[in-house]
């Protein structure tokens, strides 16, 4: 093993290359671009035997990926906001055939108004299309989830694509330090590619042709069987991960001081380093609050939620993203986990790569429990920390007059 | 093709899957939606004097629904043509017709 200063793009380009993957196709986008540049030159230079296929648009990427892996190539692309939308059919595509395939997401924010900063509401966008999703906290989980992606995605329990989720710039620009480990012991730990069947000019099948309305629940239902299926895969992953590499994050949730907690915070991605540096401080002021960074949208954790609510006060979810016309997307499953057992707020903040500090998540969460300890049950399902501009001021103040 | 080729002998391994599993593939197999010729409004009529068993008719099918006779002489399998006309289309003789339905085949 080594460690490398990388940013979370390259660490991610790193993990495709480590785990020898043979096509790689993408189109450029902020703030996606430079992991495919690295690969690109990594090809260029002879460090990796894999085949760049340039394309005209993410539509393309996804198609040319999705054949590459029905051919039994271990392949690889990435995207972010607006290129991920419009790959979007793909990615239906994909998950619908059941191939085992990995992309990145660098998660942005969607336009209009243009804005490349960090968001989830492009990787929420996919939230329903049978990939698994995963969200990376820091540049080293995105490179371990790369590598993890190919094992899971893999499995025959599985056999599911699935996407690796990093936040634009906050991790895709940032330079941390990567344990970087050596291709001997990835070969050790990465088997060959497993996949249900395999495309060639020998085969005589359609792949998703017509059929009868009937075989297509059928099919809806294995995607889902596979789902509750790929929990147990991810769990199983990341212990032997963590046994090779030394690195174990908790499967789908990472907890911290969620044990003797009287309210969690839910939360994904970077800034639940955030949260967690939030909690030091709430304790030190008396607030037992715990953290329980989803590291998996989907398959959702549903077990591991429940458990909490069960035995907690409230819970406050941090969402990124919004679904208009309803709450926050995030704060969504956890009220259908949490059923009404324990006092929740849903919070939507951060939107479009806003600031959100550690004095933000105290404050707000700090409000949210002195609200329950003096009234009781509370249910706020919408509540928006707008910007520091903005914030506490009325809205029809605020609001620009172009007409 | 080449020093690229990748062929999937070389990169994976096809294994069972270990779950309740539906794929979306499918084998062609003849009336598979059903007989189709009844989709027809019009039918190809072939004027066998004027065909010079050219096969372009039979390639360009794209229902299989030209039958390939051992003399290269064709027929229109009614079973299953829907009627698009791309054999007429691309007839270079002029062999083919297309006749509404309800003519019953007569021009």
């Amino acid at each position: 093993m080594t460690i490398l200063t990388l940013t979370g793009n390259y660490a991610v380009a790193y993990a495709v290359k480590l785990a020898r993957v043979k096509v790689v196709s993408a189109y450029p986008i902020t703030p996606q671009t430079t992991i495919v540049e690295k690969l690109a030159e990594m090809i260029e230079r002879g460090e990796m035997d894999a085949k760049m296929i340039r394309v005209e648009s993410e539509h393309s990427a996804l198609a040319t990926v999705y054949g590459a892996a029905s051919a039994g190539a271990r392949a690889f692309t990435a995207t972010a906001s607006h290129g991920l939308l419009y790959m979007h059919e793909m990615v239906w595509w994909v998950a619908g055939a059941r191939m085992p395939l990995v992309m990145a997401v660098v998660s942005r924010a969607i336009g209009p108004p243009w804005n490349i900063h960090v968001d989830h509401q492009d990787i929420f966008d996919q939230r329903d299309s049978g990939w698994i999703i995963s969200m990376a906290q820091e540049n080293q989980e995105a490179f371990d989830l790369t590598l993890q992606a190919f094992r899971i995605s893999e499995d025959p329990r599985v056999y599911l694509p699935m996407m690796v989720g990093l936040e634009a710039f906050i991790l895709s620009h940032t330079v941390a330090p990567v344990d970087v480990p050596d291709q001997k012991e990835v070969d050790e730990w990465l088997p060959p590619r497993r996949q249900p069947y395999v495309i060639s000019p020998e085969t005589n099948f359609v792949m998703g042709n017509i059929v009868p309305d009937e075989d297509y629940m059928m099919m809806r239902l294995s995607i889902q069987k596979a789902m509750e299926a790929a929990k147990e895969v991810i769990k199983e992953v990341d212990r032997s991960y963590g046994k090779k590499f030394g690195r174990e994050y908790g499967g789908l949730v990472e907890c911290k001081k969620c044990e003797d907690a009287d309210y969690i915070i839910i939360i994904a991605g970077s800034w639940s380093g955030e949260a967690k540096m939030a909690i030091e401080d709430l304790r030190e002021e008396g607030y037992r609050v715990g953290v329980a960074r989803i590291r998996f949208i989907r398959p959702w954790p549903e077990e591991e939620i429940s458990e909490l609510a069960s035995k907690v006060k409230g819970i406050i979810v941090f969402d990124r993203a919004v679904s208009f016309g309803s709450k926050g997307p995030l704060f969504l499953d956890v009220a259908t986990t949490v059923n009404g057992r324990t006092s929740l707020r849903g919070v939507i903040a951060g939107l479009g790569g806003t600031e959100v500090r550690k004095e933000h998540i105290i404050e707000v969460t700090k409000e949210f429990i002195n609200k329950v300890e003096e009234e009781g049950r509370v249910f706020e399902p919408e509540y928006w920390l707008l910007p520091d501009p903005y914030r506490g001021k009325p809205l029809e103040e605020v609001a620009p007059r172009w007409w | 093709m080449g020093e690229n080729k990748i062929t999937s002998s070389q990169t994976c391994v096809i294994e069972p899957p270990k779950t309740f599993f539906w794929a979306p593939l499918s084998k062609p197999a003849p009336a598979a939606s059903g007989k189709t010729g009844t989709w027809r409004t019009e039918r190809p009529v072939i004027i066998q004097e004027k065909c010079v068993k050219c096969l372009l008719c039979w390639l360009y099918c794209p229902e299989d629904a030209i039958i390939r006779k051992e003399d290269n002489s064709v027929e229109v399998d009614y079973e299953y043509c829907k009627g698009c006309g791309i054999c007429a289309a691309v007839c270079p003789v002029d062999a083919i017709k297309m006749v509404p339905e309800e003519w019953g085949g007569k021009q």
